[in-house]
C-alpha cells in the first residue's frame, strides 16, 4: 500500500486546524451579516426618532431644560380623563377579544389540521384588507340608518334607532374586530400544541369535562392567552384609527389627543411627552406580566 | 364522590361483539375478548391493526359503533371515561406540566375526595412503590424519560383501581432501560393483582411480559393463547411470521393425512386444505452431526451454504435447500457453540426435531 510519512500527515493536520477554525468564524460572520439591514433600519426608524422625541418632550418654551410638558398633564384633568379612557378602552377590547377568541381557538385546535386551516383563513381574511375601510365598514353598518338598526327594528328588537357609532359602543366594536386575530393567533398555536392525551388522562383519573378543562386545559393554555391579550392591549393602547372614526371625538385616547395637539397647537414637546407617558406605562405593563406570567415562554409558544 | 379503597380486587373484563368502523374501514370487527380477572393480557399487532383502538374503547375514549364491553358485571359501553375507574399509562404519559409530580399522583385522590392528609401519605406510598421516594417536589420538565415513565405509572395505580390499561408505554425509552421496566412493571403486576391490559407492537415485550397474548391483526383477534403456545403453535401464518423469526416452507398433502416436504414425510394434519406450510424457527434448526442420520424423531435436509453473519450473541447461517428457499439457522457464537466449519458454497446437512415442526393450514403468508 502507498502511505504517506507519518509526521508529514500530521504536519498536515496542524496546518488544517487553523483553516478548519477561520472557516467557522468566517461562517459566524455572515450569519451576523444577514441582521445589519435590521439593526440599521430599527436604529435610524425608532431609535433616534423616540430619542429625539424623548429630548422634546424635555424641553420647554425657551428652548432650555424643563418639566412644563409633564407638569400640564398632572395639572390639567383632560388628560387624566385621557389616559383613563385609552387604558378602559384597551381592557375592554381585550376582555371582548377573549371572550370571543377563546371558544373560537379552542374549536380550531379541535379540528383535523386542513379544517382548521380553512377557518383560519377566515379568521385572517379581514387581515388582508385594509384599516381604514374595515373601520368605515362598521360605521356603514352601525349608524342610525344602518344595516344593524334597520334589521333590529325590522325584527322588532327596539322601535327606535339606537345610537351605535360616535361613542365608546361603536369604538369597541370596531377596535375587537380588528384586534381578534392578534388573540387568535398565539391562543391556537398554544392550544393546538397541547396532547390530546393531558384531556384523556384527566378524565380516565375521574375528572368530569367541566373540571377536566378547568383543572388542566385552561391552565396549559394560559401562556397563548396572555401573550396574545398582551399583544391586544399594548396594540390598543397606541390606537387611533379606530376611535377617531367610531368614536366620533368623544372617545379620545392618547393617540387622537396626540394629533390634536399638533393640529391645534403644535406644540411638539406636549404631544412628545405624551408619547413617552404612553411608552413607559407599556414598558411597565410589559415588565409587570413578564414577572407575573414567565411571558417569555409565553412567546416562543412553550407549554 | 365514593372513596376508592386502596385493597380492591381485581375485576375481569367481557368484550363481546365490538365493531369500530371508520369510513368502510373496520377499526375493530365484532371482537370478542375475555380478559380474566388480575391476569396481564397484552394486545399484540402491527401498527393499524386495531389494538389501539381496542384499548381506547376500554377506557371509553372512543365510541364504537356497537359490541357490549363489561367489567366485571357492569356494562360500561355507555359511561364516560371518567366514571370508568381505570387507570391508564399513556404512550406520551400525558403527564400534567403544571403540576408537580406530587400533584400529578395526589389528582385522581382530590377527584375521588381523598382528604390533604390521606393523600400525602398514599402519593408517598406510590412514589416508594415506583421508586422515586423524595421527588415528589420535582417538576415534570425535571425528570428523565425513565422518571416519567414511573410517576405516570404511580398516577395510574394510585387511586386503587381494579383495571389498569396501559398503552406501548415503554416505547420512548431505549432498550437497556425498557428491558428492565418490563421486569420492574412484571413486579408491579404481581404487588398489585391487577387486571392489566398491555398494548404493544414489540412482539419481545409480549412474550416477555405477558400471561396471556391476543394477537390482533385487520381489526380482529388472530389468536389468544399464552406466550409459549403463541411462539411454540402459532395458528396462522400471520402469528408465525409476526411473532419470532421464521421461514416457511411449502408442504404437499400426499396419501390422506401425511404431509410431505419434498420427499420427507413431515407429520399428520386434520381438516380439510391441500395447502400446509411448514414453519421452522431458526434457533430450532442446527447443523446435523453423524447420530442425527439414524434417528427417527429429526428431519434432515441438505443444502449450500449461501452466507453466514455475526451477530454478536449468535451467528445466523443462511443455507439454499432449493430454488428461492433459504433455510436461516441460527447457533452460538461461543467456545462451545455447535456451528459449522463448513465454507460459504459448501455443501451442508440440516436438522430439526419433528417436535420442533410447526404445520400450519395454508400457503403461507401470501
Amino acid at each position: 500500500m502507498d502511505t504517506l510519512a507519518p509526521d508529514q500527515t500530521r504536519a498536515d493536520a496542524h496546518e488544517n486546524e487553523a483553516e478548519l477554525t477561520r472557516q467557522h468564524a468566517r461562517e459566524q460572520w455572515s450569519l451576523l451579516s444577514l441582521v445589519i439591514p435590521a439593526l440599521l433600519t430599527i436604529a435610524f426608524v425608532v431609535l433616534l426618532p423616540v430619542s429625539w422625541l424623548f429630548y422634546l418632550s424635555f424641553t420647554g418654551d425657551d428652548g432650555g431644560f424643563s418639566l412644563e410638558n409633564y407638569q400640564r398633564m398632572v395639572e390639567y384633568k383632560s388628560y387624566y380623563r385621557i389616559f383613563i379612557t385609552t387604558f378602559q378602552v384597551s381592557i375592554l377590547t381585550t376582555l371582548i377579544c377573549i371572550a370571543l377568541g377563546y371558544p373560537l381557538s379552542f374549536f380550531l385546535a379541535q379540528l383535523p389540521p386542513r379544517w382548521a386551516g380553512f377557518f383560519m383563513l377566515a379568521v385572517l381574511l379581514p387581515f388582508w384588507t385594509s384599516l381604514l375601510v374595515r373601520t368605515y365598514a362598521w360605521l356603514v353598518l352601525l349608524q342610525r340608518q344602518g344595516l344593524l338598526n334597520e334589521l333590529a327594528m325590522h325584527i322588532g328588537f327596539w322601535s327606535e334607532p339606537v345610537k351605535l357609532v360616535h361613542k365608546m359602543t361603536g369604538t369597541l366594536i370596531g377596535m375587537a374586530h380588528i384586534m381578534l386575530p392578534f388573540l387568535v393567533l398565539p391562543l391556537y398555536s398554544a392550544m393546538s400544541k397541547i396532547d390530546k392525551d393531558m384531556m384523556h388522562a384527566a378524565s380516565n383519573l375521574g375528572a368530569n369535562p367541566v373540571r377536566a378543562f378547568w383543572s388542566v386545559y385552561f391552565p396549559l393554555s394560559l401562556p397563548g392567552m396572555v401573550a396574545g391579550s398582551l399583544i391586544v392591549f399594548i396594540l390598543c393602547l397606541g390606537f387611533y384609527v379606530t376611535p377617531a372614526v367610531l368614536g366620533g371625538g368623544r372617545v379620545i385616547m392618547v393617540s387622537n389627543q396626540i394629533t390634536a395637539i399638533l393640529e391645534n397647537q403644535f406644540d411638539w414637546g406636549a404631544a412628545s411627552a405624551l408619547g413617552v407617558v404612553l411608552l413607559v406605562a407599556t414598558i411597565l405593563i410589559l415588565y409587570l406580566a413578564a414577572r407575573f406570567f414567565k411571558f417569555d415562554a409565553a412567546l416562543f409558544g412553550r407549554n | 364522590m365514593k372513596d376508592t379503597e386502596h385493597t380492591s380486587t381485581a375485576l375481569p373484563i367481557r368484550i363481546r361483539d365490538l365493531t369500530k368502523r371508520y369510513g368502510q374501514m373496520y377499526a375493530l370487527k365484532s371482537v370478542d375478548l375475555d380478559v380474566h380477572s388480575g391476569e396481564f393480557l397484552t394486545l399484540l399487532g402491527p401498527s393499524g391493526s386495531g389494538k389501539t383502538t381496542l384499548l381506547m374503547a376500554i377506557a371509553g375514549f372512543n365510541r364504537p359503533d356497537s359490541g357490549s364491553i363489561r367489567f366485571g358485571d357492569k356494562e360500561v359501553i355507555l359511561t364516560p371515561p371518567h366514571k370508568r375507574d381505570v387507570g391508564m399509562v399513556f404512550q406520551s404519559y400525558a403527564l400534567f406540566p403544571h403540576m408537580t409530580v406530587a400533584q400529578n399522583i395526589a389528582f385522581p385522590l382530590k377527584l375521588r375526595g381523598v382528604s390533604v392528609a390521606e393523600r400525602a401519605g398514599r402519593v408517598e406510598e406510590a412514589l416508594e412503590t415506583v421508586q422515586l421516594s423524595g421527588l415528589g417536589d420535582r417538576n415534570i420538565d425535571q425528570l428523565s424519560g425513565g422518571q416519567r415513565q414511573r410517576v405516570a405509572l404511580a398516577r395510574a395505580f394510585v387511586f386503587g383501581p381494579r383495571i389498569l390499561l396501559m398503552d406501548e408505554p415503554l416505547s420512548a425509552l431505549d432498550k437497556k432501560l425498557r428491558e428492565r421496566m418490563q421486569i420492574e412493571l412484571k413486579h408491579l403486576h404481581r404487588k398489585l393483582g391487577v387486571t392489566t391490559v398491555y398494548v404493544t407492537h414489540d412482539q419481545r415485550e409480549a412474550l416477555t411480559m405477558s400471561d396471556r397474548i391476543a394477537v390482533i391483526n385487520h381489526g380482529e383477534l388472530v389468536q389468544l393463547d399464552t406466550p409459549e403456545v403463541i411462539y411454540n403453535r402459532p395458528a396462522s401464518a400471520f402469528v408465525a411470521d409476526f411473532i419470532g423469526e421464521s421461514t416457511m416452507l411449502p408442504l404437499t398433502r400426499q396419501g390422506g393425512n401425511s404431509v410431505f416436504l419434498y420427499d420427507q414425510k413431515i407429520g399428520t394434519v386434520e381438516g380439510p386444505g391441500t395447502d400446509w406450510t411448514l414453519v421452522v424457527r431458526p434457533e430450532r434448526l442446527f447443523f446435523a452431526g453423524k447420530q442425527d442420520q439414524s434417528d427417527d424423531t429429526k428431519v434432515i435436509m441438505t443444502g449450500i451454504l449461501q452466507e453466514t453473519v455475526f451477530q454478536g450473541e449468535s451467528e445466523m447461517a443462511l443455507v439454499g435447500i432449493a430454488d428461492d428457499t433459504e433455510l436461516a439457522v441460527r447457533f452460538g457464537t461461543g467456545a462451545q457453540s455447535d456451528g459449522t466449519k463448513a465454507q460459504v458454497g459448501q455443501q451442508v446437512a440440516i436438522v430439526f426435531h419433528r417436535d420442533d415442526a410447526i404445520i400450519i393450514p395454508g400457503h403461507g403468508l401470501t
